[in-house]
């Protein structure tokens, strides 16, 4: 009979449903009391055996009293499986944000347990299957808990928080009740930087070129009232300090240059994730000094800029590229 | 990329506390502690040391002892138990073990693994403790017990919890599974121990008649209240001077103590004459004797028994656990004589050299007086005629000591106005015997049941007369006519030791302890006393006639099942309860839309009532005011319960049209 139903359904299927793995889900994911599976622990297998030599003790000594004893240990242990299901049964897990990380770094999960019932749920688990990240935390009465799983990120582009089981074993610890949830959840790795020097600004240079414009940051040429647009690391601090206007330092120059990190420009023997890599570093790096970038990659140019945003933006750029 | 990790959750990754140590030791002492006045002393210094051992460690913080130092003081524990009781397979030996090795394991508990297993001792332990009673007194102590280790069980789930909270837990699963027991109780198929052999030492320490008497004998068992038996009378109860409760007689005298010696069966026949007839039953507390009590003269017998040939009802095996039959007695009744004149030749045996001046007085009445009947007379007259003191603190006696009770100290209890009496007739020539058993009773208004208690052990001499058979005379009753009517504790010197419970004439002390004795009594019979039979009677009383155990099974496991479900309904319980404000606007749109007016989704409550009221001009009113509440009580900051009751007596009484 079991065969005919393997064979009738699709074994994914099967082993799907009987799991309770599911697609991955929108939304708050609500734990239905469907979802949530029981089984005994191993300590419960024990109190069980410790019930049998109980009842058989009652059985030869005639002890009503040691009767009443066995089967009230008995109604506990029945009590205790339908708290352990309660405590984790109509949780409701809600995704937060997960800041991008670099690959190499673990990616920071927020969830959200949202307790609608006014009772504690303490001692839930939650595991990331995939990668064994844990923690356990208590989800006070009517209230909500945020927990950060921690995910190593191994490669850029985007990283899907995959299945997260919850577990319980709460209150006796002769059960244990769990549910897994799929949210649709994800977090984008940027390639792991390379620590290489920023490409020289000579027209003919081979990484990447620098190029001479009006306005650098490389030599200081005139004062101009302050912006707010304006990096804190061009204000004229001391003559601030000696007038009561914001100034900000205005360089122009040769060496100061508008540089485009170019893909092209790169040795052919790189392959693409190290080409992604060393123009991640250059990105890092011309942000930290200042300068303005452009990012050329095949198919896709993004013109010179800096600042948090434009950084972000080729970032993800370069987590994204497909080659 | 699958890393094995630790499970937080598993009992084996997480060290026992401070807390949970010192919890599991208070629930182990909890539990043990009866135990410890049991055994003998060194055992609980042993036990004490162990605790100490641990909690010191504790408390400095070192290292636990190594596995061997542990197996050796448990070889040394195993070695002392085996020598004090002989065996290591006993109960109390087991008991003693299990002490031992509950310190033993605390002194190797580093996880939430061990101190689970140590849990699981506890509740095995509370076990233990109804070996030795079973009293509605334990029971609810064992209870408290119950809620504290379980409350150690949660915590450990649960370790950050404050106690209080985790007893609150335990509590309510223990309230969770009442039922579940209470079902389990009544339905799970009830086999009828032992199963195996039971250990030498289950049934020591009962008190109770004996099958012998010597002077002070039945006057220690008359400082004592516990219960002999009850007994429940179907119609009539009988006067105080028909409660004589038969229990051993004694044939043989070695001139101090009296035996039963040999016993041989009779059948029951036919009671002939007598004054009134009882059916009772008789609920008999554990004595581990064969002897099954009745009232003079047994009628019938109950399953399992039979007759001796000196009338005594016995069981066919020890009576060890709390037994119930249906007897039926004939007051006065007398059954047909099968004495041959070996047994009547018994019935005279003296032994030589013993009581001289009892032997003389009773040969010189011999002289004078003709026939049996005639001399017993005599001698109840002469019994009479002495004055004699009733006492439960007789001065002792030394050889020959009827002589001595009859002519010099004159103070004697029941076995001594019997052995006298029987001694007296047997120097006379004329068959007698004594007879031991309970002479009396308490009825409990409140059940109708009667008591009969240890100090109401008795003692009385039968005469065997050619023609009427044995003959009853109680020589107690003759010399001190008080005793049977209104009680041994009227009758003896204030200042004897009397049970507590006899001499206490209070009101209302008194119907506090007939209401707890009919509450014990209940309590026995019906959660001590259930077994096969118990539960064939209510199940049949309920409707299920011939029960088997798969019918048992069935019903069992169909009511679990349903509890079960009524505790997951019980956590599947609405959580958010709907706002009874937005209810009954709800409930009035649908009254509208049923009216063919429907709310707009994009209409408001102000909107919609006033389009409403025009539509309807004559509940125009109520619309108004419907609306208002509802925008007050929805929206406003605050809610009065007078607008809500209001509001709700609008919207019921609400027609549109």
């Amino acid at each position: 009979m079991a065969a005919v139903i393997t064979e009738a359904l699709p074994r994914s299927r099967l082993a799907a449903w009987f799991y309770g793995h599911r697609a991955t889900e929108h939304g708050p994911i609500r734990l239905g009391h469907r979802r949530v599976y029981i089984v005994p622990t191993r300590v419960g297998m024990m109190f069980a055996a410790t019930l049998l030599i109980m009842l058989v003790g009652s059985i030869n000594y005639v002890l009503s009293l040691g009767f009443m004893l066995t089967f009230l240990l008995s109604g506990l242990a029945l009590a205790g499986m339908v708290h352990t299901v309660r405590n984790l049964a109509r949780l409701v897990v809600v995704t937060g944000r997960a800041e991008p990380v670099f690959a190499g770094e673990t990616a920071q999960f927020r969830l959200f347990l949202e307790n609608p019932a006014p009772w504690v749920r303490p001692a839930i688990m939650l595991r990331h299957e995939a990668s064994g990240a844990q923690l356990v935390t208590d989800v006070p009465a009517s209230a909500t808990a945020e927990v950060v799983l921690s995910v190593p990120a191994a490669r850029r582009g985007w990283l899907a928080l995959t299945r997260v089981r919850l577990e319980t074993r709460y209150p006796l610890g002769l059960f244990r009740a769990w549910s897994i949830v799929q949210p649709d959840f994800r977090c984008l790795v940027y390639p792991r930087p390379d620590k290489a020097a920023l490409p020289a600004s000579s027209p003919d240079a081979s990484y990447g070129t620098r190029q001479a414009t009006t306005q650098g940051t490389d030599d200081f040429s005139s004062l101009r009232t302050y912006q707010l647009a304006d990096s804190p690391r061009h204000v004229a601090w001391k003559a601030v300090a000696r007038s009561d206007a914001m100034l900000t330092k205005q360089f122009t120059g040769d060496a100061s240059a508008e540089l485009w990190l170019d893909w092209t420009m790169l040795p052919v023997a790189l392959d693409v994730e190290a080409r992604l890599s060393r123009i991640a570093g250059w990105v890092l790096a011309s942000e930290a000094e200042g300068l303005r970038y452009g990012l050329r990659l095949p198919g896709i140019i993004l013109p010179p800029a800096h600042g948090d945003t434009h950084r972000a933006a080729c970032l993800t750029a370069l987590a994204l590229y497909q080659a | 990329m699958s890393a094995i990790t630790a499970h937080p959750l598993a009992p084996e990754q997480r060290a026992v506390t401070g807390r949970d140590l010192g919890w599991l030791c208070g629930c182990l002492l909890f539990v043990m502690a009866p135990h410890a006045m049991r055994v003998p002393w060194w055992l609980t210094l042993f036990a004490a040391c162990l605790f100490g051992w641990r909690a010191y460690l504790s408390i400095t913080q070192r290292r636990l002892p190594s596995v061997w130092l542990l197996a050796g003081v448990a070889i040394i524990g195993m070695i002392a138990i085996g020598v004090e009781y002989r065996t290591i397979f006993g109960r109390a030996s087991g008991i003693a073990l299990l002490m031992v090795l509950a310190g033993l394991k605390l002194l190797e508990m580093r996880t939430h693994r061990d101190a689970t297993m140590v849990v699981f001792l506890c509740y095995f332990l509370v076990l233990t403790n109804f070996l030795y009673t079973q009293s509605i007194q334990t029971a609810l102590v064992m209870l408290g017990a119950l809620v504290a280790i379980t409350g150690a069980l949660v915590s450990f789930s649960a370790p950050q919890r404050a106690p209080v909270a985790n007893l609150r837990t335990a509590g309510l699963l223990l309230v969770h599974a009442v039922p579940i027991a209470a079902v389990l109780f009544v339905l799970f198929p009830r086999v009828q121990g032992p199963l195996w052999g039971m250990p030498q030492d289950a049934y020591s320490g009962v008190t109770g008649l004996t099958d012998s008497m010597a002077p002070g004998t039945l006057s220690q068992l008359s400082v004592s209240d516990a219960i002999a038996f009850r007994a429940l009378f179907n119609g009539p109860r009988p006067a105080p001077r028909q409660l004589y409760w038969r229990g051993p007689v004694l044939w043989d005298f070695d001139g101090r103590t009296w035996r039963t010696g040999p016993r041989r069966f009779r059948s029951v026949d036919e009671v002939t004459g007598g004054e009134a007839r009882f059916d009772y039953s008789v609920v008999l507390e554990p004595h581990n004797r064969n002897w099954l009590f009745a009232l003079e003269t047994a009628a019938s017998l109950p399953p399992n028994a039979w007759m001796t040939g000196d009338g005594q009802v016995m069981a066919n095996n020890e009576v060890r656990n709390r037994m119930r039959y249906e007897m039926t007695s004939v007051a006065g009744g007398q059954r047909a004589g099968d004495e041959t004149a070996g047994s009547l030749a018994r019935a005279r045996i003296l032994p030589p050299g013993f009581n001289p001046r009892t032997t003389a007085l009773a040969q010189s009445w011999r002289g004078t007086i003709d026939g049996d009947d005639a001399l017993m007379r005599h001698a109840i007259t002469w019994l009479r005629a002495q004055s004699f003191v009733y006492t439960l603190l007789p001065p002792a006696l030394g050889r020959d000591s009827v002589d001595e009770f009859l002519f010099d100290t004159k103070r004697g209890f029941c076995e001594h106005f019997a052995s006298a009496f029987v001694v007296l007739m047997r120097a006379a020539g004329v068959p007698a015997r004594v007879v031991t058993g309970y002479q009396g009773g308490e009825f409990n208004p409140l059940d109708g049941y009667l008591t009969v208690r240890q100090s109401e052990a008795h003692a009385w001499a039968e005469v065997y007369v050619a023609g009427s058979g044995w003959v009853r005379v109680d020589p107690t009753a003759v010399a001190m006519p008080g005793r049977v009517d209104s009680g041994m504790a009227n009758s003896v010197p204030s200042g004897d030791p009397v049970p507590y419970l006899m001499r206490v004439d209070v009101a209302w002390l008194k119907s506090l302890r007939y209401n707890w004795e009919a509450l014990t009594n209940r309590w026995n019979l019906w959660v001590l006393g259930y077994n096969t039979e118990r539960q064939r009677e209510f199940l049949a009383r309920l409707g299920f006639t011939d029960a088997d155990w798969r019918k048992l099974a069935t019903l069992l496991l169909t009511t679990v099942g349903l509890i079960v479900l009524g505790l997951l309904t019980w956590s599947l319980k609405r959580l958010v309860r709907p706002d009874p404000v937005q209810q009954l606007w709800l409930a009035f749109c649908r009254k509208l839309g049923a009216a063919g007016l429907p709310r707009d989704p994009h209409e408001g409550p102000r909107d919609f009532t006033s389009r409403a009221a025009l539509r309807f001009p004559a509940a125009a009113a109520t619309i108004a005011s419907v609306g208002e509440r509802y925008i007050a009580l929805r929206y406003g900051a605050v809610g009065h319960d007078a607008d809500l009751a209001e509001l709700k007596k609008s919207v019921r009484g609400f027609r549109p049209a």
